[in-house]
């Protein structure tokens, strides 16, 4: 809370630092927890020293040689009152502030620049939109919100920076989300916080904080040359997802383009808003997530891709704003590279890749 | 002639329905266990006074913390206090010969032991490596360690604790002595009979969690799995919905060890009965709706932890309402300052900071930053060990005298429990460090920066583990050499004390009539003075 | 506040030596005893309904999530089998409650009679369930390794059930896996019921013997009363397991 003294302010946070009482501020988040914390810190002192003054003072006042004599006290409602309302109302405030915290902290700004975050036993990896992986690293900007979105591969996992006061597990089966905007350069430390069996002490990295210049610095000279959205876009194709997903009149299934955030309507009537974890479920579960309109024709690819496969798809869709390339896909079908995904070698005339590819058993298309 | 004298030979020990055997039955298996669990302690904290992890693997030192917090919640914790000193005094407090069923009360014991030999043998077969908290996936498809036969143990110490609190509800419900009124009880029964609720309603749930746990690992069934359309949080929810009442049923009955003790070294009643009657059945009731606060970052519906955080609050002020009925019953009051008095005043100053720290953690938004560290640690060992294990000692210590007929040697016993409150505070203080700046638990090793606030807490651990071999070995000492207690060496006033140390096997010559309220020390003086008038 | 003694000879004395040999030295009369093994007995149900809550706990989120899964399913049950099974389950109740009669009315043979009757229709439900079970077991629905979803994406490879419910659109594949869910459920908490109907069984078995012996017709019928109340609790279970997993698409 800046409107406290900031030089007063400064001073507490350099000096507690420099001590290792508690870690760095290099996030904007993080000044705001670290004013709670001590909040709460201030009142359990202050009713640790009560309940001290109490013991210490009516033991040395009372003891038996000095007050040989017990008065029987049946008790007093108005202290009852009192020592019951003060610690409700000051939890209640805690609860109040701790809970607009915690909305702050799990609500993402819409232009949040997103991040994806996979946990494995036992490494972190991340994936930059821009294609940039890191394995127990994670370079980011300052001045930008980051968005991270987050998912484990087998087991729990939890994806902690200190110095940004944020974390947040990383669950098997779906995303979960957090996000942080970097203020101060520097390296970070960055843990796995659950439990995750033989290498859980081990699954640690460095988060690096770095100006805007040096960061985009940084992505040039990382870049492992495609993008997540386009190896998302190769997927698709390989996958074949664009013989139901396309323009064509007679489309199987409905068109992708400009369908992240939009609202759909699925065909039990429910009304839903397609965000990441829509488009990951609708590519693993989807006859839960079909379209209205549409028959439940689409079979699930649980199985045959991994979370990265998940978040490159996921990737391309969100930045799908038109069908063209789609299209050239379809028309021509000896684009389609070869050895990705279960795809078969020979051409496969539009309208006709349902029977080569369809990973379901016959019988499923009855209307 | 008493109840340790009627009858000889191990037979009549391991059938008796005698509650009073079985409590000291108990307390040698208990106490046996919180030296396993103890020494696993010690192992943990070796492994961290060098920030590399090198004294063992770190499977092995994955399965040291698992098994010692198994042990320590499952077969000291929980039995701790209900099983000893409940099993004991309960039926004399209320004024009734025995608990309402003695043979359910030998059965629980039989089974606490094979659940412990189990356990045991679990940890020399190799042990279990997921925790206490047993999480999927983790514990159902990623390790291969004994998960099925800890279950089992945890399974079977389930059923002990279900009976053991069944026993208590209905003994109190039912055998109280004529005039013994529900608000004429020492509150050491409400306290126990809060904390049974929750053995008899929770305990079950934890039952169903582990079996759901076995199933998964052996058969697959897909409950947890989210490829099956399973949801491994709904294991959490299962297990958080016995494991935070849990906690509940470790602390109630600690609390109700420091109303009788600071009652009997202050000569007073105890401040706010009715208040302190009403906040343990309070703790107990809101104790069954904050689990969630266990997974407030685990995804988890922001709507969710608005909820669960509200009644986190609501949770933390009954006990807030205990601490200062405590120290008010100091006010005007006629105090000494013998072993179990000192061990309560440690309790109330470790368990206001344990229990304030509840609240940083309950508070969602901070949560996010400690918890999964070792603020989450010193937390619930501040008000286990600082809290529950001081209590015990209080306990131990202030109903020796009317277990054994023979006193603990005053000093010394002093000096165990003041080398116990300093080494606490220096093992677990500089957790609460450690757990801010980001230190995450469970870990064999650390950045080397966290290393100077570890050898504190080893070195406090060491401190620590002294004052707990003391009582050992001067309780034991004190069985042949004490020197010999009357019936009512701290004139203090419940029914019994009333009657010979050690006491009867039907703990009353004839039932008691009891016609005056509790903590009534003038009762106590009139007493007193007609057998001075009787006998002279 | 009264300064008379707290341990008086009242009227405590009068009944202490009078006692029913079935009378523990612990209570101070028969019916502090019968009140307090009742309210025990009460209170250990409490408990198991806990234990089971937490499947139905399981059941309720994932029939939300997978109801089609979870209907086409249920329709792999019997209803015929599941109805035999709740008659006699309710049938094997109100020979129990004879039985609890016949003891409180000190009738031996009557007791005995009601207490075969219970043990003879409780082997009659375990035997439909095993012939369930069976079945279940040939088609390939127990969770696990050998699990088949041959039945659900291709209805029509199932003439069996197929032809009852000719109307059963095939699931897709990834809704096909949740049946898996189904049985799991079906199996946990049918099996969960099962479990404790054989404890009962074996315990029935016991308390014929005794009957016989005249154990229970002296005045002292807590025993059988208790069971009873077991009994009772684990036919409760059924009736709500019946529904929940055989009557699904059934409104």
């Amino acid at each position: 809370m800046s409107h406290i003294s900031p030089i007063i302010w400064q001073f507490l946070v350099k000096w507690m630092t420099n001590f290792a009482l508690f870690p760095p501020e290099a996030s904007k988040i993080a000044p705001q927890m670290d004013a709670l914390y001590f909040f709460m810190v201030l009142i359990s002192l202050i009713g640790l020293t009560i309940v001290i003054l109490l013991i210490t003072s009516f033991s040395i006042l009372y003891s038996k040689k000095r007050h040989p004599v017990a008065v029987q006290i049946e008790g007093s409602t108005l202290l009852e009152a009192t020592w019951t309302i003060i610690p409700l109302g000051l939890f209640l405030i805690m609860f109040v502030w701790g809970a607009l915290l915690y909305f702050r902290i799990y609500t993402p700004p819409a232009n949040a620049m997103n991040i994806y975050v996979v946990g494995k036993q036992w490494m972190w990896k991340a994936e930059h939109p821009g294609g940039q992986h890191e394995i127990n690293a994670l370079h980011v900007p300052t001045g930008r919100p980051i968005q991270l979105t987050i998912i484990s591969q087998d087991v729990f996992h939890s994806f902690s920076i200190p110095a940004f006061r944020v974390k947040r597990e990383a669950i098997p089966g779906r995303y979960t989300s957090v996000w942080f905007e970097a203020t101060v350069p520097g390296t970070y430390h960055l843990f796995c916080t659950q439990y995750c069996g033989t290498d859980h002490s081990h699954m640690i990295g460095e988060v690096t904080v770095l100006t805007p210049e040096d960061y985009k610095k940084w992505l040039d000279g990382s870049t492992s040359g495609s993008s997540l959205a386009q190896n998302g876009e190769r997927l698709f194709a390989s996958l074949s997802c664009a013989a139901c997903h396309n323009t064509r009149p007679d489309a199987r299934g409905p068109s992708l383009a400009n369908v992240y955030g939009a609202r759909l309507t699925l065909s039990s009537g429910q009304q839903i808003t397609a965000d990441d974890a829509y488009l990951r479920e609708a590519i693993l579960n989807p006859s839960q997530h079909i379209t209205q309109g549409y028959a439940p024709i689409m079979p699930t690819y649980q199985g045959q891709i991994s979370e990265e496969g998940v978040i490159d798809l996921v990737e391309y869709i969100k930045n799908l704003d038109s069908d063209y390339r789609v299209q050239q896909t379809t028309a021509s079908t000896t684009l389609l590279p070869e050895g990705e995904g279960k795809t078969t070698k020979a051409p496969v005339a539009p309208g006709a890749s349902q029977g080569a590819n369809q990973k379901a058993p016959q019988g499923m298309v009855k209307q | 002639m008493n109840y340790l004298t009627k009858e000889n030979g191990l037979l009549s020990w391991l059938l008796t329905g005698d509650h009073k055997r079985i409590a000291i039955l108990y307390l040698i298996s208990i106490s046996f266990f919180f030296f396993v669990g103890g020494s696993l302690a010690g192992l943990i904290r070796l492994e961290l006074l060098t920030p590399q992890s090198d004294l063992m693997a770190t499977d092995t030192y994955n399965k040291v913390f698992s098994m010692h917090g198994i042990i320590m919640v499952f077969f000291f914790l929980v039995p701790s206090v209900p099983a000893t000193i409940g099993n004991f005094f309960i039926p004399m407090m209320i004024g009734a010969k025995d608990l309402a069923l003695p043979k359910i009360n030998l059965l629980s014991w039989y089974l606490y032991i094979a659940a412990g030999i189990l356990a045991l043998y679990t940890m020399a077969s190799g042990g279990v490596d997921t925790g206490w908290t047993f999480t999927t996936p983790l514990s159902t498809h990623y390790v291969n360690t004994h998960v099925l036969t800890t279950g089992m143990a945890v399974f079977i110490a389930g059923f002990s604790s279900i009976f053991t609190g069944l026993n208590f509800i209905v003994t109190i419900h039912k055998m109280r002595a004529p005039g013994m009124t529900w608000f004429r009880l020492p509150l050491f029964v409400w306290a126990h009979y809060a904390a049974s609720i929750l053995m008899v309603l929770g305990t079950p749930v934890l039952a169903i969690a582990i079996v759901l746990v076995a199933l998964e690992r052996t058969v697959g069934i897909g409950v947890f799995d989210p490829t099956k359309g399973g949801d491994p949080l709904l294991f959490q929810h299962l297990f958080w919905f016995y494991s935070h009442p849990a906690v509940y049923i470790m602390i109630l009955p600690g609390m109700g060890v420091i109303s009788e003790v600071i009652s009997t070294f202050s000569r007073k009643r105890v401040f706010g009965y009715t208040a302190v009657a009403f906040s343990s059945v309070a703790i107990a009731v809101f104790g069954f709706f904050v689990w969630a606060h266990h997974m407030f970052i685990m995804g988890i519906s922001n709507y969710a932890v608005l909820i669960f955080s509200l009644l986190t609050m609501l949770v933390a002020v009954p006990s807030a309402i205990k601490i200062f009925n405590w120290a008010f019953t100091l006010y005007k009051g006629s105090i000494t300052f013998e072993t179990p008095m000192l061990y309560a005043f440690g309790f109330m100053g470790l368990f206001t900071i344990g229990g304030m720290t509840g609240v940083f953690l309950g508070a969602s938004g901070t949560d996010i930053h400690l918890t999964e560290t070792y603020f989450i640690v010193a937390h619930f060992h501040f008000v286990m060990v600082g809290g529950m294990l001081m209590a015990f000692l209080a306990g131990l210590h202030f109903w020796w005298p009317k277990m054994t007929g023979r006193m603990y040697p005053e000093k010394i016993s002093q000096l165990a429990a003041v080398v116990t409150f300093i080494g606490f505070n220096l093992t677990f203080f500089p957790q609460f460090i450690l757990g801010t700046l980001g230190m995450p638990r469970r870990y064999a090793s650390y950045p080397p920066e966290f290393q100077i606030l570890n050898v504190f807490s080893t070195a406090g651990a060491t401190v620590l583990g002294v004052g707990y071999l003391l009582p050992v070995l001067y309780l034991t000492w004190s069985l042949k050499y004490g020197e010999i207690a009357g019936n009512n060496p701290w004139q203090a006033t419940g029914l019994e004390w009333q009657v010979q140390s050690p006491p009867l096997t039907e703990n009353f010559p004839e039932i008691p009539i009891v016609d005056h309220e509790a903590y009534d020390y003038e009762w106590l003086e009139n007493q007193k003075e007609k057998e001075v008038a009787s006998v002279g | 506040m009264s300064d008379s003694t707290a341990i008086a000879h009242g009227k405590a004395d009068a009944s202490h030596h009078e006692h029913p040999p079935y009378q523990r030295h612990h209570f101070e009369t028969y019916a502090q005893q019968n009140d307090a093994t009742n309210f025990a007995m009460w209170l250990f149900l409490l408990t198991e309904i806990m234990f089971f809550g937490g499947l139905f706990t399981a059941y309720l989120i994932y029939r939300n999530w997978y109801y089609p899964a979870f209907v086409a399913a249920s329709h792999q049950l019997d209803i015929f089998w599941g109805s035999l099974n709740t008659l006699l389950l309710i049938t094997s109740s109100f020979t129990m409650a004879m039985g609890v009669w016949c003891a409180e009315l000190r009738k031996k043979s009557g007791l005995v009679l009601c207490l075969t009757l219970t043990f003879i229709l409780g082997l009659g439900f375990l035997g439909v369930k095993t012939v369930e079970y069976r079945e279940k077991w040939e088609k390939h629905h127990i969770p696990g390794l050998h699990y088949s979803v041959s039945s659900f994406v291709d209805p029509a490879s199932d003439p069996e059930v197929h032809d009852k419910y000719p109307k059963d659109q095939p699931l897709s594949l990834d809704m096909a896996r949740h049946t898996e869910l189904y049985f799991f459920l079906y199996f946990a908490m049918t099996g969960m019921h099962a479990v404790h109907m054989i404890i009962g069984i074996v315990i029935l078995a016991f308390m014929i013997a005794r009957a016989q012996a005249g154990a229970y017709t002296t005045g002292h019928v807590t025993f059988v009363e208790n069971f009873g109340l077991y009994w009772h609790f684990v036919d409760i279970v059924w009736i709500f397991l019946f529904p929940l997993l055989y009557l699904i698409s059934r409104h």
